[in-house]
């Protein structure tokens, strides 16, 4: 990839197809609107390049190549008007579970095989409207439960790093995508980690926004307090670009957040000068520091935050007392959250139906040999949560155990700014290492539930690798402000040499 | 906490989810140990703690009350498995179907 620096620098021609798939969103935008690179060339080299790696990373679920032809058609058209938007020709990929009306919408489930959704997610029709490039619907856990893939009912990703071990999940084809230059950048939902985590796995940016700020309309519904969408990319400034495109009010989603939307990409970047943190506290938590953490992810870890202090940022020690409950805490409320969403997949207005002579026996065949085994099992859960004499033992109590957590953070973002911590306590996994074993499963999540449950935004930003695997910093920051995390994640990032290096695909 | 079998049977009978014999025997012990690990929570003492539903300080949200274009029948309908004169087609559950006794309110 000798064009890469070229490319980095936004200087030179980008010609080759492997030039041209290292791009990264804000390089693509500056070729693009040169008119030096088409967005026809630019999908093109991403189709090609999905047809030479996907018998090996299996990223994506369907490919809509004739849709991202069109749509780079009229992308390169809308360019020559001078009419772009951020993300005018800018090849995306989608998690399977955002509904789009001109390819399948899955949710990696055997229940929603060939679902075609009658309305677009949306983050699909702002992208649309943007005139960004879909191409394609990418891989996930069945339902976004899960924290590997290996529950998808299509077939596992694996991680490009390396091919026997998972790349995370629930949007571990997301992120592989972008790992492996399948996309620029892509679309996933974390509802416990599930943008981090695989963002980690993979060695890619990825960013869970506050809850609110992104809607959640034509997302397919998991745990509906928890569920946020957010943007996986290569670099931070392209989070950025990618968050600014989606995010916003929107009056279909009554839980999405009348709030401004600031200019994050300004905030981050060439563009927002040399990375200097002088005057950012940023809080480390104890909490985050736990058994079963592997010695080389402590190492990178720690690196990093020693590199954030030496860019000026003041390190705090913050104490976050509730963190070893918000794991069993976030397993009552998001399968009891998901056991009354999933109840609409009855085998009568969609998906599959196992016709039975009962309704009732054609609602349990249906969803007997609909759901996997992940998807059962939370069903399970969650229902017995909420069911009668379990109730207030269980579902109130995980309920009443989240304010304590949503207070262990506003006590630490009075005294700090952000606070910084591993994304998970390992690197990926081999395939089959704990699928026998859900607990051990849930276990990697242990440091990226706790956002979810308080509803803040956090950011996975690679930072180095243990095992010839990819290490990932989390950076965490109060609600509605993702402006703080993504200028931290942005000033490790470009303050490290090493970043940027791509996979040995 | 361990499930029984029969704490098994009863969920999976109130999410209408069918199950084999195997995994109805894997989930009573998978379960059972999940909730174990869950058990952690009793060592917290909430009784004065107000609980967490949701995070926004949203309450009420409310548009207002006016058309707007909404799916079409057809469009509503196309993924259906079964479709009769415009509607979706179930089994009758209430008087002379075969559920009618069960599924009677």
């Amino acid at each position: 990839m000798s064009g890469q620096d070229g490319a980095r620098t936004g200087a030179g021609r980008a010609t080759t197809a492997s030039d041209l798939t290292a791009l990264t969103a804000a390089e693509a935008r500056r070729h693009l609107d040169a008119r030096d690179v088409s967005a026809a060339e630019l999908t093109e080299a991403h189709l090609a390049r999905i047809d030479a790696v996907e018998g090996r990373v299996h990223s994506y679920i369907t490919v809509m190549a004739e849709v991202a032809r069109a749509q780079a058609t009229a992308g390169d058209a809308r360019i020559a008007r001078g009419e772009a938007a951020p993300m005018t020709g800018v090849p995306v990929a989608l998690k399977d579970n955002l509904c789009t009306v001109d390819a399948p919408t899955t949710a990696a489930s055997r229940i929603l095989a060939g679902y075609r959704s009658p309305y677009d997610a949306t983050v699909v029709s702002r992208l649309r409207d943007q005139g960004a490039v879909f191409l394609g619907k990418a891989n996930t856990d069945e339902f976004a439960m899960g924290s590997s893939t290996e529950w998808s009912a299509f077939g596992a990703t694996r991680n490009p790093w390396r091919l026997s071990h998972v790349p995370g999940g629930s949007s571990g084809g997301p992120a592989a995508a972008v790992a492996a230059d399948e996309a620029v950048v892509a679309l996933g939902s974390d509802t416990g980690g599930s943008v981090r985590q695989p963002a980690g796995f993979c060695g890619v940016v990825g960013l869970k926004p506050t809850y609110g700020r992104v809607s959640r309309y034509g997302l397919i519904a998991f745990a509906s307090s928890l569920d946020q969408i957010g943007p996986f990319a290569r670099t931070v400034e392209d989070a950025a670009i990618l968050l600014g495109a989606v995010a916003g009010h929107d009056p279909l989603d009554s839980t999405s957040a009348p709030e401004a939307v600031p200019d994050f990409a300004a905030m981050v970047g060439p563009g927002a000068g040399e990375p200097d943190l002088r005057g950012v506290r940023l809080g480390v938590a104890r909490e985050y520091t736990i058994e079963g953490m592997e010695p080389g992810v402590q190492a990178a870890v720690d690196a990093a935050i020693a590199r954030l202090a030496e860019l000026g940022a003041e390190l705090v020690e913050v104490s976050l007392p509730h963190t070893e409950y918000a794991l069993a805490t976030y397993y009552i409320t998001a399968p009891a959250e998901a056991s009354a969403n999933l109840a609409r997949y009855d085998g009568v207005r969609f998906g599959l139906s196992v016709q039975a002579p009962t309704l009732r026996e054609t609602y349990e065949r249906t969803r007997g040999e609909g759901f996997g085994p992940e998807v059962k099992r939370r069903i399970m859960l969650g229902t017995y949560a909420l069911s009668s004499g379990y109730y207030d033992a269980y579902y109130v109590k995980a309920q009443k155990v989240r304010t304590l957590v949503r207070r262990d953070f506003d006590e630490a973002f009075e005294r700090v700014d952000a606070i910084v911590c591993p994304t998970s306590p390992t690197v990926a996994f081999a395939f089959g290492a704990r699928t026998d074993d859900p607990y051990q499963m849930y276990l990697s999540d242990v440091f990226t539930i706790p956002a979810n449950m308080a509803g803040i935004p956090g950011i996975a930003v690679p930072c180095g690798f243990a095992d010839g695997l990819p290490v990932s910093l989390q950076v965490l920051g109060p609600a509605f402000d993702e402006g703080i995390v993504l200028r931290v994640a942005d000033a490790y990032e470009r303050s490290e040499t090493w970043t940027g290096q791509r996979p040995p695909l | 906490m361990a499930l029984t079998d029969a704490d098994v049977d009863h969920v999976a009978s109130l999410a209408r989810l069918g199950l084999s014999a195997e995994e109805r025997a894997r989930l009573r012990d998978q379960l059972s140990t999940i909730l174990g690990h869950i058990e952690v929570l009793d060592r917290l003492d909430t009784a004065a703690i107000p609980p967490t539903a949701q995070v926004l300080p949203l309450i009420n949200v409310l548009r207002e009350d006016a058309p707007r274009p909404s799916l079409s029948r057809d469009e509503a309908l196309a993924n259906a498995p079964r479709q009769a004169d415009g509607f979706f087609e179930v089994h009758a559950v209430l008087t002379g179907g075969p559920d009618a006794e069960e599924e009677a309110p």
